[in-house]
């Protein structure tokens, strides 16, 4: 792993305690606690459905918690607040869409707004920056739905980052990314965490990309949560006890392996231990 | 019995050829329905259908019978969807609007010349919204005939058109061969919708085709019991409708009638909503019927 | 062609031109064209039993529009897209003949309707007309930045407050006003043409959001101007011209936006818009 230049976590900016949300009679999340702070990446793991939109959600405001308090830093937690940037899993873009990428950055400052983005050149330059901190620049005025996955990415994560959140949520930002593509997303996270001094919480079903950039680690299994840093929560014994199973952690080299006997976790092993076989050769 | 059938009923030369004419087109428009409904095509049906009123006012201006303008249409259309495959939504949806909307511009055009120049008075009104009461009893044996073909078609068809329509991909791999069914289906679409707007008008054609088919598919899971039961609704609904409208005579206004048309596509509405209504038992609950609607429309 | 009852024509078809600019822009964004087919129709229902009723024409389509644009902003909230808008939609059709032919001018009153009518503006439906066409503007206008944001990013807008169900509502209100207006100049049948190929034409164009909407609203007016002076001219009906002259420059804008495409790239990709 790539050695950091002293890493000062700041201070506390959201803290959850004790959150459980039911869905259609279905208990998504029991008492999930675990704070993020500036400068710090986090890694929110857990396969499909285990609940890692909906905490989101809570954290964004849009969903209730049944149970417990989300703590956001200066003040208690209410409503939807403009400090946090989020990047959502899918936003479907038409290849016709009359919208360039620096469109999109512009809907980032002041989209909620009535009226008609007015040009001015404090805009534009507040727009060319946020386009050059994600290396965007040289496809600025291109169709955004025209660009690839990982451009696109870029462009949606300086769309978050326009409004100078303090929070930055990413749903799979991962998602569909060949490799290199995926290592440059992670490697901008972490240096957009550690320069703007914003914390940011990265959702992932596999770690391992995120591996290198992570700095503690929200593991969300059966409803429940394991957080602290990769190294105490990925064991064998944290995790058994967070599925309520036998889990196993396999370290190869410096990958990851989460592997468990009992047939509901079948297919999500099969798709770490293939990422994984795959991770390994290169 | 004189109660529900107006004075003359039996006995009206017109009459007779709408109730047989209806019939027949009903018949093939619920069973090629069926098959639309499923492979979410209802979306064509209903662009071939609109096309339909461009060539029907335009055989007018011919001289023609609306038939074969509808005829022609349906075929170059059809040709066309199934050379640019235009199956894709989204996208497709936008171009393909917008070549209905220059066609039915043409239409408007033809059916101002229509009346203008030819003396064929309520040319909009035939031509759109269908005359069943005045189809030329000489057009009867050809339709008889269309309608064979395309029934025919699709019951040849029967078995492979079933399988591609639910799964292109797996009868691709049994050796079905695909395309040729694809075709083959389109065919009978074309006659089927160019049939109906001959009863109901080229606008409303869509309603014969998808209505008595999604009615179906809602009461069955089994395919055959659908294309009959399809077939089955269309037929009653046609015939109550010829009965309506011709009592509707004496009803206000009064010594008009109201449009035959307007009774079967109310009198179909009415049969999907009632489709629509959980009766438990009515049935069953895992309906594959219903997961070849739900196929066919994720697809669309 | 200026004189007397053909002022009315040029001034509404003028403010329907902008509005179909205006909302096309943003119902061809949305892929909302499902709705910009179906609403009229149903509309057209309205304006027939209006004209049974003796009743403003513009009040008819008015009522039917808002309440079928209601119903199918409801329907596809709930899921239910197809058979049952469809079946909706062709049984508003059928209601219309129906009141249509209780009524003496059964064929004209039809043709009127489906494909619009030169002189089909009153005097005393001017002022609703244009009344109807500003509000509708500045409506847009006004919602443009979240409407944009929620149209693109749905979710992203939902985390900055921009919530997308009441804004689908007002959305489909717009349409519903748009088509209270449209109606009378173009058809029902035609109205989803001019909102859509305009606006269609216009993205093939430019790759700039205000720019793609002035260009949409300059194409509806020279569509509009032109069909309106060659139906005047030719007695042709002007949803002719109308479906013609929008198929031609969708046409005609793809063909150009292809042709950019296919010159060589030159290493300043990054100015050409219309990539």
């Amino acid at each position: 792993m790539p050695v950091e230049a002293a890493r000062v976590a700041g201070d506390e900016v959201v803290r959850l305690e004790g959150i459980s949300v039911w869905l259609s009679g279905r208990q998504v999340l029991r008492e999930v606690s675990f704070s993020l702070r500036a400068a710090e990446v986090t890694g929110l793991i857990g396969s499909n459905g285990a609940g890692k939109t909906t905490l989101f959600r809570v954290i964004l405001g849009l969903q209730r918690a049944s149970a417990g308090r989300v703590w956001m830093r200066g003040r208690a937690h209410s409503g939807r607040l403009p400090a946090i940037g989020y990047v959502p899993q899918t936003v479907a873009l038409d290849p016709d869409m009359p919208l360039r990428a620096r469109d999109v950055v512009g809907l980032g400052l002041d989209g909620q707004r009535l009226g008609i983005p007015l040009p001015s050149r404090q805009r534009r330059q507040l727009v060319d920056e946020m386009l050059q901190a994600v290396d965007a620049t040289h496809f600025a005025d291109a169709r955004v739905g025209r660009l690839s996955g990982g451009e696109q990415r870029r462009v949606l994560i300086a769309h978050a980052l326009i409004s100078r959140p303090q929070l930055l949520l990413l749903d799979e930002p991962l998602i569909n990314l060949d490799i290199r593509s995926e290592q440059e997303v992670v490697e901008l996270l972490s240096g957009i965490a550690r320069q703007q001094r914003i914390a940011v919480l990265i959702s992932a079903h596999d770690m391992n990309p995120l591996l290198p950039a992570m700095d503690r680690i929200v593991y969300l299994a059966a409803g429940r949560a394991a957080s602290g840093t990769t190294d105490e929560v990925v064991q064998t014994e944290v995790l058994s006890k967070l599925y309520g199973r036998q889990v196993d952690v396999i370290r190869l080299r410096d990958r990851v392996l989460v592997v468990s006997g009992s047939d509901e976790s079948v297919a999500a092993d099969h798709e770490h231990a293939h990422d994984v076989a795959e991770r390994g050769l290169i | 019995m004189g109660f529900i059938f107006g004075p003359g009923f039996f006995q009206s030369s017109p009459v007779q050829v709408a109730l047989i004419v209806g019939a027949v087109v009903s018949v093939v428009s619920g069973v090629v329905g069926v098959f639309t409904v499923v492979r979410g095509q209802a979306f064509s049906g209903h662009a071939l259908a609109d096309l339909g009123a461009t060539g029907g006012s335009g055989a007018f201006l011919l001289g023609l019978n609306q038939l074969w303008g509808f005829l022609v249409i349906a075929a170059v259309a059809a040709g066309a969807i199934e050379l640019l495959g235009l199956r894709r939504p989204r996208g497709r949806d936008l171009a393909t609007g917008i070549v209905l909307g220059a066609g039915l511009g043409l239409a408007a055009l033809f059916l101002y010349l229509d009346t203008s120049f030819s003396s064929t008075t309520g040319a909009s009104i035939t031509i759109l919204f269908g005359s069943i009461f005045a189809i030329d009893s000489s057009l009867v044996p050809v339709i008889a005939v269309l309608t064979a073909i395309s029934l025919g078609t699709v019951l040849l068809l029967y078995r492979m058109l079933l399988f591609s329509s639910l799964s292109p991909e797996m009868a691709a791999a049994r050796t079905v061969p695909v395309r040729a069914v694809g075709i083959g289906y389109l065919v009978a679409l074309a006659l089927a919708v160019s049939l109906s707007a001959m009863t109901i008008g080229a606008v409303l054609s869509t309603a014969l085709l998808v209505g008595p088919a999604a009615c179906a598919l809602r009461l069955t899971k089994r395919p055959g019991l659908a294309l009959a039961l399809a077939a089955l609704i269309g037929v009653a609904v046609t015939w109550v409708s010829i009965v309506l409208a011709y009592d509707s005579y004496y009803w206000p206004p009064g010594g008009r009638g109201w449009p035959v048309s307007f009774f079967v596509v109310a009198l179909i509405f009415t049969a999907y909503l009632l489709t629509q209504i959980p009766i438990p038992g009515w049935f069953s609950r895992r309906q594959p019927g219903r997961a070849m609607v739900d196929v066919g429309m994720a697809r669309r | 062609m200026f004189s007397g009852f053909m002022v009315n024509t040029w001034l509404a078809a003028t403010m329907v031109a902008v509005v179909a600019g205006v909302l096309g822009f943003f119902i061809v964004l949305r892929g909302a064209a499902f709705i910009a087919h179906a609403v009229p129709n149903g509309a057209f229902a309205g304006a027939a039993a209006a004209g049974l009723l003796g009743l403003s024409t513009l009040l008819g389509l008015g009522t039917f529009a808002v309440a079928g644009a209601l119903s199918i902003s409801w329907l596809s909230r709930r899921g239910r897209h197809d058979v049952v808008t469809a079946l909706a939609l062709v049984m508003m059709l059928g209601l219309g003949a129906l009141f249509l032919s209780m009524s003496e001018e059964y064929a004209s009153e039809i043709f009127s309707l489906l494909f619009g009518d030169v002189v089909g503006v009153s005097s005393a439906e001017l002022l609703p007309i244009l009344a109807l066409g500003v509000a509708c503007v500045a409506a847009v206008l006004v919602l443009f930045r979240p409407l944009m944001l929620s149209s693109v990013m749905p979710e992203a807008g939902e985390a900055r407050g921009v919530r997308a169900q009441p804004l689908e509502l007002c959305f489909v209100l717009l349409v519903a006003l748009a088509t209270t207006m449209t109606v009378p100049v173009v058809g029902a049948f035609l109205m989803f043409s001019l909102m859509t190929a305009p606006a269609a034409a216009a993205r093939s164009l430019t790759a700039r959001p205000l720019l793609a909407m002035g260009l949409a609203v300059l194409i509806a007016l020279a569509i509009v101007w032109v069909a309106i002076a060659l139906s005047y001219l030719s007695a042709w009906p002007i949803g002719f011209f109308v479906g013609t002259l929008g198929a031609t420059s969708y046409g005609l804008a793809r063909g150009w936006a292809g042709h950019r495409q296919r010159r060589p790239l030159s290493a300043r990709m990054a100015t050409d818009p219309a990539r």
